[in-house]
């Protein structure tokens, strides 16, 4: 890291530039004046009747408001589904099925979310006709969706914080009288609650922003902002979208980074105690 | 330590605490624990007496944290029985037991305080909130730890943080403690200063301690007994100078000290003495105590280094000496360690105290010295 040769700051420079230089472009044209999106309006510019106009957008509004309450549900959710995942995978030693499970968990990481998308649609359409349950598609389908795929994510974030903790600290509790709800709720959770809220957050972004896998279980009446901007783009670009792509980013971006310095405090604690114990060894 | 308890043994002094053996306290009866193909520990049956110390020393593996934790009950026995108190201990749960464990990471609650550690058992047995105050403030003062009880686990040093965890487990008023390691993550200093607190704690509170450790040292300055196990199975059983100077096999006498094997063959098997002959050895050793095995049969005499003496002149002879040339002279301090090479090739540790100060007077490098001990001296061992 010593030399910063120019190499490197150019490498630093077009890494970045290609990145962010599009984000970027987007939020600066999100106060242009003109209503071409491509053209600068140099006279009246920076204003913020975009943002001024997004408010008075009903349509936006609701998908909006839809949007939150989906991800705040399929993050509430993802949370306990993916906690009691990574607990299962990360205390209860070797079962029968433990690599299966494991890989199931994981999977949806990985999987073409077309393909997630549509087996969720055929799955639901099949209930339907069977239970009668759940009635035609909107929220509750769109909520189930998004749990589905971002559950992983939070046993992936659950499971490393459980490897990394001392098995001993339950014990302790237990030898300590402690039942095992008590345990649970007195030591385990307050210690892996910054992985809690960090997956918490990291589903809450994942389901925001999901576009492809919402399509495919929305119903009539029920659009998700990303949905809202993707159908308003093909029908050509308006600069009061690039107002609410800039918002919405500033959303994903809040949330990825809070959950990123919640994960850096814990790991630096981590180093910290590891470097504490080894400085008392000598 | 070896030096202290041998001293004891020749002087006829018994064990430093007599260990009262009409109060019987935990017993283990034919305990065996096997994960899936492994063995950990093999038909172990054991009784501890109340208010002793009792160390399971062995090395890593040898089956001794698996037996403490089924007595904590966080494994259970495969078969056998685990009595505390004289109640079976098979369907209670670790937190029902009348047990308290000092875990070898302490494993302190990073979230909770000094004090809210200590509380945190008491807390359990939903006593009133005076009474939790009251007992966390007699115990944090017991263990010297008043003035850090608002401090968080990572802001104290490692003997803090071992007093604490003794504290936590403590303050329950257990009637049996068990410790793993207690002091294996502590330096040498700190150590033995711990070593004499945690005595003097157990005698003031009369608790039972069952003390898993590898440290031979360790288990000699603590315990009241120590049971030596190898490979899952209590080796032997025995008051630190039991097992020091009469170990029951090569394991035992080779794990606890540093111990001069000679390989041989009993020529001379009379009641008050034997008469042992081995190739390492131009002379027979004698022996003035009877031992019972198979006349003829392959034995080993064991001796200990600090029981040979080592000299300039020729000792009276005929048995119980040997001639080399001095190898190697560790200086200790307070004792020396020669390494000396028998004529026959074999190499003898001795030790010696420096209780002279001129250097001159001492026995160096490549000097070909006379090795001799006393007929009390050899152990010998038939496994």
């Amino acid at each position: 890291m010593k030399s910063r040769s120019l190499f490197r700051r150019l490498a630093l420079f077009f890494g970045f530039a290609f990145l962010y230089v599009p984000i970027l472009s987007m939020i600066v044209y999100s106060f242009n004046n003109s209503r071409l999106v491509t053209v600068w309006d140099a006279d009246d510019s920076p204003t913020l009747k975009w943002y001024r106009a997004l408010l008075s957008n009903d349509q936006i509004l609701g998908a909006a408001w839809l949007s939150i309450k989906v991800a705040a549900v399929t993050a509430t959710g993802a949370v306990i589904l993916g906690t009691l995942a990574g607990l299962v995978l990360a205390r209860f030693g070797p079962f029968k099925g433990r690599t299966l499970l494991s890989g199931m968990t994981t999977a949806p990481l990985v999987m073409p979310e077309v393909i997630t998308g549509l087996s969720l649609l055929l799955l639901f359409v099949f209930l339907e006709q069977l239970i009668g349950w759940p009635q035609g598609r909107g929220f509750v389908t769109i909520t189930i969706a998004h749990i589905t795929f971002s559950m992983a994510y939070v046993t992936v974030v659950v499971q490393s914080r459980l490897a990394t903790f001392d098995d001993s600290l339950e014990e302790a509790a237990m030898d300590l009288g402690a039942r095992p709800a008590k345990v649970f709720f007195r030591i385990t959770l307050p210690l892996i609650l910054p992985a809690i809220l960090s997956g918490w957050l990291l589903a809450f972004t994942l389901s925001w922003d999901d576009l492809v896998i919402s399509q495919f279980v929305a119903g009539p009446g029920s659009t998700t902002l990303p949905m809202v901007v993707f159908s308003k783009v093909r029908l050509g670009v308006s600069p009061d979208i690039n107002a609410l792509a800039t918002i919405m980013v500033m959303i994903v971006g809040f949330g990825v980074l809070v959950s990123a310095l919640y994960m850096r405090r814990q790991e630096r604690r981590v180093a910290l105690e590891a470097q504490m114990a080894r400085a008392d060894k000598h | 330590m070896g030096e202290r308890q041998a001293s004891n043994a020749v002087e006829g002094v018994g064990p430093p605490r007599p260990v009262d053996r009409t109060n019987e306290y935990v017993r283990i009866e034919h305990v065996t624990k096997r994960f899936g193909d492994f063995v950990a520990v093999d038909n172990v049956s054991l009784t501890i007496f109340k208010g002793e110390i009792f160390c399971l020393l062995g090395g890593s593996g040898c089956g001794k944290t698996t037996l403490l934790r089924m007595l904590a009950g966080f494994e259970s026995p495969t078969s056998g029985r685990i009595f505390i108190d004289g109640q079976d201990m098979a369907d209670t749960l670790p937190y029902e037991r009348p047990v308290n464990m000092m875990f070898q990471s302490y494993a302190l609650f990073p979230h909770m305080t000094v004090e809210g550690n200590v509380a945190f058992g008491l807390e359990q047995e939903k006593l009133p909130r005076s009474e939790i105050a009251e007992r966390v403030a007699a115990m944090l003062d017991i263990v010297k730890l008043k003035d850090l009880a608002k401090r968080r686990p990572h802001q104290l040093s490692g003997g803090q943080r071992q007093r604490v965890a003794l504290a936590r487990a403590l303050v329950k008023k257990p009637k049996l403690l068990l410790l793993d390691e207690p002091l294996g993550a502590l330096d040498k200093k700190l150590r033995e200063a711990t070593q004499f607190e945690l005595i003097n704690l157990q005698e003031k509170l009369g608790v039972t301690f069952v003390v898993v450790t590898h440290d031979q040292e360790e288990a000699m300055t603590l315990a009241s007994r120590i049971g030596v196990m190898d490979r899952g199975e209590i080796v032997q059983v025995g008051t630190p100078t039991e097992i020091y100077e009469y170990p029951n096999s090569k394991f035992v006498a080779d794990f606890i000290g540093s111990v001069n094997m000679f390989e041989g063959r009993m020529v001379e098997d009379e009641p008050d003495y034997v008469r042992i002959e081995t190739p390492e050895l131009p002379c027979t050793i004698f022996v003035n105590h009877g031992i019972s095995a198979a006349p003829r049969a392959a034995v080993w005499a064991a001796i200990r280094p600090e029981k040979i003496d080592i000299a300039r002149e020729e000792p009276p002879g005929p048995d119980n000496r040997a001639r080399g040339v001095v190898r190697d002279v560790a200086y200790m301090g307070d004792m020396s360690v020669y390494l000396v090479q028998l004529d026959g090739g074999k190499m003898v540790r001795v030790t010696l105290p420096n209780s002279v100060r001129q250097l001159s007077e001492r026995i160096s490098w490549d000097e070909t010295v006379w090795l001799s001990w006393d007929a009390s001296s050899p152990v010998v061992l038939t496994q």
